[in-house]
């Protein structure tokens, strides 16, 4: 599908420089900043509508490209070259939608630095979208490592006491896995002796090669997504982080890992991924267990959310890592999923903590009382969350798990306890925070405003249209899915064991 | 459109009008939305009935709701068969009555509209799950129907037990749920489709199969079966997932009676039912479900003696029906077990919307020991409530004999796992008369035990509040005669007198009986005699000599205490499961591995680059004579190898 004007490249710089633009504006100038801001962000959500509606569902082929030929670098054939399949377009949709709720969100409560604050946000829209659209390795090194810098300054500038610590950890443990990923790229070029990925991809690697690299970029990802036991950054980061720093790193920027397992790692190392499928779903199991039972020890609000985020998202990496449709095409809706519903959840833990100043959730009580309105969306994200059907996130846990089942049935009978666990911490979370007396600390505060109340209602719509119509979204992945899989199972020769695989890595 | 599809969703449109309009401008009014809703369900629901009764059965798909890949596809649809038909009538019915009912007893209560929202939520669930044509809008309706059933019972959240009655009904339900879904899960992988019928028709070329389960060859079918009676075990309160039932109670009595003993619990004996061609292939399944169900039902009514709490006592007395039930579906009898909800509906339904009367009358309080006396003050309470527990007690010609007898006789002639059951069912049934009279004669009999604020305040319920009991009353008696044993329409010349069974045979089958119209009298005098056993026991405890319970209690101390505490099967659950995973969850993960191993590498890794920075410091020390002597050494080092290279 290609339209008269280069879409992708509009989406990826409107945010940029519109933040750019914001310099210009005088710091006094607070509300022209916002609404500045804000008018940046509706544009680009709606120029990036016509990827959702004119999309091509019949094809596996890139749409929307833009740049193939044209180099940017000529002396290493590096290419401005950028493009969407059905496995990106709807994160390019959803990261241009979260960014308006972020700034919402933020409206009242980022006082300090308000300028700064929303450029930066607008720089790591760019940024992800530039991820999400790059077809050229560089090009993509480029976006995923940009993204860092403003993500690293809105956790250490804006966040909670131990802001600094946090966004160090957070910099320090992305940046080691995405130096391996570097390495990767450049073993990579040497072999292709190109950065464009679609011709990467076209080629095949020895084995071994393919072992090594896939475990290169197994770092960047692994810790991106995050996988146990690489995921001790997250829960820190989230809780220090600004609310909108928490959305944006839950909804868009820990996809980013699953997403390079899709893009990169499975149709470029497809003997490799599949030898490591059993360590993938073995590590995705462990993250959805430990992630959840962890989640009953919490005492914090948004460190609760964040170990519930490993665990959906080990659900995630267990869907892709089972290699058929019903696991892929569920792992990718439960991005989709996650994003909405935790993001959701963290603007809500953002609507009460611009009250109260608290995450202990030993500091609430009783919130359905005075807050009704309130209780009402938190309720409904919190059973999206547990997967309640009628709601998204069932039908991407249902696909997973049965995906799961099918690629091995402990995997899908160990996958499917989460489930159970799910219930227990999210219930007991609803409960301490919305059930029982009122705390004191809480009977006067206010119900949510209409800006909040917009802010929550496009996911709360996305919740109950994903679950009750799936196919909407489901419809863009069946081809390019169905493509991928052809070519992990295509020939796939790597019925080794795993020892050997190790002892062959060793050599 | 359909007109049937407005069955379900006209109480879906009454639920979010009054989510949405309730609190602020509906407010009182609410109640109208809901009940009007859901009487106009349950007019179409008859007309509906009535054409299936005229051999009218539907099934077609709405839509598509998902699709991934290129085998799995299922659909929003709806069956309406001669099963389907029974059910919707019992919960249109009751969900009719319990709405009017509910207008007065939940009158002046906060969260009025709310209450009616999760109603009309309530009904639309039940009716999606019964009225599904596959198994996992099944499992939609019967996550939905959880859903309320949490709303519900924490309907007074600010009340600390409320909310977790809700929370652990839930999770309960879950483990119940866990089974379920890999059941689903294993239906698709075999058989490729989730809809009944294609379902029914490839099942039995699963005969045979096995599955492999670590190593050991199981039946295929028997591991479907089993999966599946899991979530049944969990929704209908089985021993051993029963134990959130009790503490349901929490909720407000409409929803008991509702919820609670009427529609939802019964929804896994009609998955049993609906799913028979599944169970029917595999007979160790069956018997598991036979034998749960006769645990269920006598455990249920031993603990049932001793309580106090007149809730609690209707409550285990629903849990031990739902026992009866399946034990009906194990032995096949799946008709017995659908007659037997459908008049349990009616007698349940109306013991607890009697006790909410009493309580309603007694200012909230449930303990049966401050009653006592109450039948001259409300007498339409103690006259229906009477004639329930008669019905349920199993005294011809009422509603539950002719139910309860039909599963017995059945039982008795369902081979060997059958006569176990029948063994249990009967023991339970002596049970069951007696505590539901001394539940009689406790409350309504005697002499008034409770303050005299109380005494004063002590009235009769409004007519709002009377009518749907009088009107369950009458299902309590007669709604039974739709299903009288041929042996005694003989008696009296009819012929086809058992006509519920023979209207659910093209879905459930019927049992094959071979045994003599001698030995059947001597079965049905047996339960006629268990239950006037019972009853005279009641009689004699709490009438004659109300000295006898104090004594036998202090007799029996350990049985005593025993059943008084449950069994202890909550604090078991509490120690193995609650206290287990959150100290795992505290000591080891968040104790152990997240903050030492994990975070020891992460911040031991720059922290040993750092130490050893700081040893290789030290050698810059800024001393010169030290520098020469190190320099001198090496020196020396290098001409000691030199020579050992030349003379070697």
């Amino acid at each position: 599908m290609e339209l008269g004007y280069p879409i992708l490249s509009t989406v990826i710089f409107l945010p940029i420089i519109g933040g750019l633009l914001l310099l210009l504006i005088s710091r006094a100038n607070e509300s022209v900043i916002k609404w500045g801001a804000l008018a940046v962000s509706i544009v680009t959500f709606v120029v990036s509508l016509p990827l959702f509606t004119n999309f091509d569902k019949t094809t596996h082929l890139m749409q929307f490209t833009e740049g193939g030929p044209h180099k940017w670098i000529a002396a290493w054939n590096i290419h401005y070259y950028v493009g969407v399949d059905g496995i990106s377009v709807l994160f390019v949709l959803l990261s241009t939608l979260i960014t308006i709720l972020c700034i919402l969100i933020s409206w009242n409560s980022i006082k300090d630095k308000v300028k700064e604050f929303y450029i930066a946000l607008l720089m790591i829209e760019g940024s992800m979208i530039g991820v999400f659209c790059s077809l050229d390795f560089f090009l993509f090194y480029i976006f995923w490592e940009a993204m860092l810098i403003p993500m690293f300054l809105l956790i250490g500038v804006w966040g909670g006491p131990r802001r600094v610590y946090s966004a160090i950890k957070f910099f320090l443990y992305t940046l080691v896995g995405s130096v391996l990923m570097l390495v990767g790229i450049i073993v990579l070029y040497k072999q292709a002796q190109t950065f464009n990925i679609l011709e990467m991809m076209s080629r095949s690697y020895p084995y071994k090669l393919q072992l090594m690299l896939f475990w290169a970029f197994f770092a960047a990802f692994a810790v991106k997504v995050p996988m146990f036991p690489v995921h001790t950054w997250l829960p820190d980061a989230h809780t220090e982080a600004p609310t909108a720093g928490s959305v944006i790193l839950a909804a868009i920027l820990i996809k980013m890992g699953a997403y390079g397992f899709l893009r990169f790692s499975i149709p470029m190392f497809p003997d490799a991924a599949k030898a490591m499928m059993p360590v993938m779903l073995g590590l995705s199991v462990v993250a959805i267990i430990y992630g959840g039972i962890i989640c009953l020890a919490q005492t914090d609000l948004k460190r609760l959310i964040a170990y519930s985020s490993v665990s959906h998202m080990g659900f995630v990496t267990l869907g892709i890592f089972a290699f058929n449709s019903q696991g892929v095409e569920g792992g990718i809706l439960q991005m989709i999923n996650h994003g909405i519903v935790t993001g959701a959840l963290f603007l809500c833990v953002g609507v009460i903590y611009d009250r109260t100043h608290s995450r202990v959730i030993a500091d609430y009580g009783g919130l359905a009382t005075p807050l009704p309105v309130y209780a009402g969306f938190f309720l409904v994200f919190t059973l999206a969350s547990i997967g309640l059907p009628s709601m998204n996130g069932f039908i991407g846990e249902f696909l997973i798990i049965l995906g799961g089942f099918k690629a091995s049935k402990l995997v899908g009978v160990l996958a499917a306890t989460g489930v159970i666990i799910g219930a227990a911490y999210m219930l007991w979370l609803y409960q301490n925070v919305f059930f029982t007396e009122v705390n004191d600390k809480v009977k006067d505060l206010k119900d949510m405003n209409g800006r909040e109340i917009l802010t929550l209602l496009p996911l709360l719509i996305l919740v109950f249209w994903i679950g009750v119509y799936p196919n909407s979204f489901l419809s863009f992945m069946h081809v390019s899915v169905s493509h991928l899989l052809e070519k992990v199972n295509y020939g796939a020769s790597a019925d080794m064991n795993l020892a050997q695989i190790f002892i062959d890595l060793i050599r | 459109m359909e007109y049937y599809l407005l069955i379900p969703f006209l109480p879906l449109a009454a639920f979010f009008i009054n989510i949405l309009l309730g609190r602020k401008i509906l407010k009182t009014a609410s109640h109208w939305i809901s009940t009007l809703a859901v009487f106009g369900s349950m007019v179409i629901a008859y007309i509906t009935v009535a054409g299936v009764i005229k051999g009218n059965t539907i099934n077609a798909d709405l839509y598509t709701w998902i699709t991934s890949g290129s085998d799995f596809r299922v659909s929003v649809g709806f069956l309406i068969d001669q099963l389907t038909a029974v059910m919707l009538v019992v919960v249109t019915t009751v969900s009719f009555l319990v709405h009017v009912y509910s207008i007065g007893y939940m009158h002046g209560e906060d969260g009025y509209y709310r209450f009616f929202a999760f109603l009309s939520l309530f009904t639309f669930s039940m009716l999606m799950l019964i009225m599904s044509n596959n198994l996992l809008q099944l499992y939609f309706g019967w996550e939905a129907v959880g859903l309320c059933s949490y709303f519900l019972i924490g309907f007074y959240y600010e009340k600390k037990s409320a909310a977790d009655a809700g929370k652990k009904a839930f999770v309960v339900n879950r483990f119940g749920d866990f089974g379920f879904g890999l059941g689903v899960i294993i239906v698709f992988l075999t058989l490729g489709t989730l809809h009944y019928l294609p379902v029914f028709e490839g099942i039995g070329g699963l005969q045979e199969k096995t599955l492999n389960i670590f190593g050991a060859q199981v039946d295929l079918i028997t591991v479907i079966a089993l999966l599946l009676f899991c979530g049944a075990v969990g929704k209908s309160a089985q021993v051993p997932l029963h134990v959130w039932l009790p503490d349901a109670m929490e909720g407000p009595t409409p929803v008991s009676a509702l919820i609670h003993a009427a529609t939802m619990v019964t929804a896994g004996v009609f998955m049993v039912a609906r799913l028979n061609p599944i169970f029917n292939l595999s007979p160790f399944a069956m018997a598991v479900v036979a034998i749960v169900g006769g645990i269920t039902a006598l455990f249920a009514a031993t603990i049932a003696l001793v309580q106090n709490d007149i809730k609690r006592v209707v409550a285990y007395s629903t849990v031990s029906q739902l026992g009866y039930m399946m034990i009906a579906c194990g032995v096949g009898a799946y008709s017995a077990g659908i007659f037997h909800l459908y008049t349990h509906a009616f007698f349940k339904a109306l013991l607890f919307l009697a006790a909410g009367s009493v309580m309603h009358a007694m200012a909230g309080e449930l303990d049966m020991q401050k009653m006592g006396g109450l039948r001259k003050y409300l007498p339409v309470t103690y006259w229906t409530m009477l004639i329930a527990s008669f019905s349920i007690a199993g005294f011809p010609p009422l509603a539950g004999f002719f139910s309860k007898d039909e599963i017995l006789w059945l039982a008795f002639n369902g081979g060997s796992v059958g006569k176990v059951a029948w063994g249990m069912g009967a023991v339970a049934a002596v049970l069951t008369a007696f505590y539901s009279f001394r539940l009689i004669y406790v409350t309504f009999h005697g002499k008034f035990r409770g303050t005299e604020e109380q005494r004063h305040h002590l009235h009769e319920s409004p007519k709002v509040m009377t009518v749907p009991l009088i009107i369950l009353c009458v299902g309590a008696i007669a709604s039974g005669w739709i299903g009288i044993p041929q042996l005694l329409g003989d008696v009296v010349g009819l012929h086809h007198s058992n006509w519920f069974a023979h209207f659910m045979e093209p879905v459930l089958g019927h049992p094959d009986v071979h045994a003599s119209h001698s030995t059947e009298w001597a079965v049905m005098a047996l339960s006629i005699a268990i239950a006037v056993t019972g009853w005279l026991v009641a009689v004699w405890f709490y009438l004659r000599d109300p000295g006898i319970p104090r004594r036998l209690a202090k007799e029996h101390p350990f049985i005593y205490k025993l059943l008084w505490n449950k069994y202890y099967v909550d604090e078991l659950y509490d120690v193995i499961i609650v206290r287990a995973s959150k100290g795992v969850a505290k000591h080891i993960m968040v104790g152990l591995t997240d903050s030492q191993i994990i975070e020891g590498i992460v911040n031991g890794v720059p922290r040993a680059i750092g130490w050893f920075s700081e040893q290789l410091r030290k050698l810059q020390t800024g001393v010169t004579h030290r520098y020469a002597s190190i320099m001198a050494a090496g020196l020396f080092l290098a001409f000691v190898l030199m020579f050992i290279k030349l003379w070697s």
